[in-house]
């Protein structure tokens, strides 16, 4: 029984490096509190995403008053079509017509974050590269042969999937960056490690292009759980309160039990 | 007399009010030894209440269709006034619930709490649990996202296991030739109504039966056994006030750690929530890794360590059915494990270390190590009810004192 009980503590760490496995994901700080973050999220959520999908759980005028739009602002520039500032963020694409043309109907983004995280989302938009056997001539490495085009390659620009010199280290002798090439090396399977690189510029650079992307995966953080603030800020008092009632009810108890030996 | 006593009066005289009161509370004698362990059965009670509470106030704008199931929870957690602390409350007390009836539980080992003469009191209390596994699983199937489904998809078809009438049985408690929304009403229905009059039924012996012996305690002694002149146990103390104060301070601590939870960490780390199940039902589409909540880990594990089907499910009733029948496998003639060997000490807590491993490995696919582990904790679990019998026959005891410990 005992080197059982050894045995497990030993793999215990082992096994929850293996748990994790899958596409390395590139980490995204979440801020709930940028408000214009989120409002250049939103922005760009209604025009580069909403034409095939849908929130359909959270309502327009919740998302004003969350994000601090003005209600008439976010009719004239967020709501397409003939919905009302207090209508749920349905789309007017019908999954039939969606499911012929990229053959799976566009998900609702409403929960994708609960779904799939932040990171998930922040690195799947920054992965789209050329597929020439793929039918909108993309893939993707995070999700692979996802029916989605790259709809913000106006802005990214094209990525190709190969080898290319990568950034290793940091020469403090000549001030440079040690670039060395990624399929010199390869992975676990001995596949040579291809990464992505950009061969056709859009209208941002790199870094413009992450925070676009950054914006877009924090409002949808904030769409899959609107109420996450409240919920800390609510949630701090009633903590505070218990942690206040402890002292009298641990007296009155200690009262009580005196007497008791 | 004044007017209360007036009319108090006037009602015992119509009900036992004030008798009941004092049979129950003021007067029902509890060991004054109790230690941080005995805090679980009123947390368990709490976590009923809340559960029936909240539960109550989600029916009001939960829809029980598959088409508006999914949307109507959204509705709650979005446009219903404080609805999502509601439903945060009912989701995190669900897991509570069983996290503290382990340890409720696993004092009951600990102690004895289940010898002569407690018997009925812990099989009362084993048939709240096998209630309380039902009722969570068909609550976990109302939410109507992927994991509700195929969960339910899973844990449904282990009936067609059964030889001859299985097929039929799994139609029979679907009511429909798949999952569909007849399932889901009728889910609805017994996690609502039937099941929780059976559980408050179930609590109610539970509660009468302990009251009729009396608590264990953590010697495990009997402080009938001295008395004082007028026939007050030497080393009780009336439940009220003394453990009524006494337990508010546990709650207040326990509530700290619930609300901490429910309000900055809600999903558990995909625990509580699991993160498949916020996207909506599609029998379409199985997701890559089905895993049941938790707390059904353990029985999950064991399932899945056999290889034949029928086979799995008759050793996930055994592992069940079995601990109905341990105050008739242990045989010691002490009941805290303060005063029986270290071979039952060591084993006990080997046991509860491999559950805790086992519910563990019930949420990770069974593969390669996972898969070995698996086995091996099954062989634990069953080990230790098979040779407990006779270790605590055989096994050297200490002395039990005559009075508790303090």
């Amino acid at each position: 029984m005992k080197t059982l009980i050894a045995l497990v503590f030993a793999i215990l760490p082992a096994l929850s490096l293996a748990a994790g496995g899958g596409v390395h994901l590139d980490e995204m700080k979440v801020d709930l509190e940028d408000n214009a973050s989120l409002q250049r999220g939103a922005k760009y959520f209604a025009n580069y995403c909403m034409g095939c999908h849908s929130t359909k759980f959270a309502r327009y005028n919740r998302v004003a008053r969350d994000l601090g739009i003005p209600e008439d602002m976010m009719a004239e520039n967020l709501i397409f079509g003939e919905s009302k500032i207090g209508s749920l963020m349905k789309i007017a694409m019908r999954p039939e017509d969606s499911k012929k043309w990229f053959g799976a109907t566009p998900p609702d983004l409403t929960l994708v974050a609960r779904v799939r995280g932040a990171d998930w989302i922040y690195t799947y938009l920054r992965s789209f590269h050329q597929d020439d056997s793929r039918p909108y001539g993309v893939n993707n490495t995070v999700f692979k042969d996802v029916g989605m085009p790259h709809v913000l390659e106006g802005l990214q620009g094209m990525q190709v999937k190969g080898c290319a010199l990568v950034v290793v280290g940091f020469d403090p002798l000549t001030g440079q960056d040690i670039k060395e090439d990624s399929c010199a090396k390869t992975d676990h399977d001995g596949n040579q490690i291809e990464v992505l690189y950009l061969e056709e510029e859009g209208s941002l650079n790199v870094k413009a292009y992450d925070k676009v992307v950054a914006d877009l995966t924090n409002f949808l953080v904030y769409m899959a759980e609107p109420m996450a603030l409240e919920r800390q800020r609510l949630g701090f008092w009633v903590l505070l309160f218990l942690a206040l009632l402890f002292v009298p009810v641990y007296y009155l108890n200690r009262e009580f039990w005196r007497e008791i030996h | 007399m004044s007017k209360m006593s007036d009319f108090m009066g006037w009602v015992d005289h119509r009900i036992p009010l004030t008798a009941t009161f004092e049979k129950h509370m003021s007067k029902y004698y509890a060991p004054k030894n109790f230690n941080f362990w005995y805090f679980f059965g009123v947390f368990a009670f709490l976590m009923l209440a809340n559960q029936i509470l909240t539960g109550v106030w989600l029916t009001m704008s939960f829809t029980p269709t598959a088409e508006e199931a999914f949307a109507s929870v959204e509705y709650i957690m979005r446009d219903v006034e404080m609805g999502w602390l509601i439903r945060y409350m009912h989701s995190t007390g669900a897991s509570f619930f069983f996290i503290v009836i382990y340890m409720h539980m696993f004092r009951g080992l600990m102690y004895g709490s289940y010898q002569k003469p407690r018997e009925l009191i812990w099989i009362f209390g084993m048939a709240i649990y096998l209630m309380l596994m039902a009722e969570a699983f068909m609550g976990y199937v109302l939410p109507w996202g992927q994991m509700s489904y195929w969960g339910a998809q899973v844990i449904i078809s282990l009936f067609s296991a059964i030889p001859i009438v299985g097929d039929d049985l799994v139609t029979w408690i679907k009511g429909d030739f798949l999952i569909s929304g007849i399932t889901l009403n009728r889910f609805f229905a017994l996690h609502v109504i039937a099941l929780p009059l059976v559980i408050v039924a179930l609590v109610f012996l539970h509660i009468v039966a302990l009251h009729e012996v009396g608590s264990n305690n953590p010697d495990g002694v009997d402080i009938k056994k001295y008395k004082d002149e007028e026939g007050r146990p030497l080393d009780g103390v009336p439940f009220h006030p003394y453990y009524t104060v006494h337990d508010l301070v546990g709650i207040v601590v326990f509530l700290f750690v619930f609300c901490f939870v429910i309000f900055f960490w809600p999903e558990g780390n995909g625990y509580f929530l699991e993160h498949a199940n916020f996207e909506e039902a599609n029998g379409l589409k199985t997701p890559a890794h089905i895993a049941p909540v938790w707390y059904f880990g353990a029985y999950y594990t064991i399932l899945r360590v056999v290889p034949d089907k029928l086979f799995g499910v008759i050793l996930m009733g055994a592992a069940i059915a079995i601990l109905f029948v341990l105050p008739w496998l242990d045989r010691s003639p002490v009941k805290s494990w303060r005063y029986k060997g270290w071979i039952s000490r060591i084993n006990l807590v080997v046991f509860a270390l491999f559950f805790v491993l086992l519910t563990w490995l019930g949420t990770q696919p069974a593969t390669g190590i996972y898969a070995k582990l698996g086995m091996v904790g099954t062989v634990v679990y069953f080990g230790w009810f098979i040779t407990l019998p006779f270790i605590s026959a055989k096994e050297k005891t200490k002395p039990v004192p005559e009075r508790v410990t303090g």
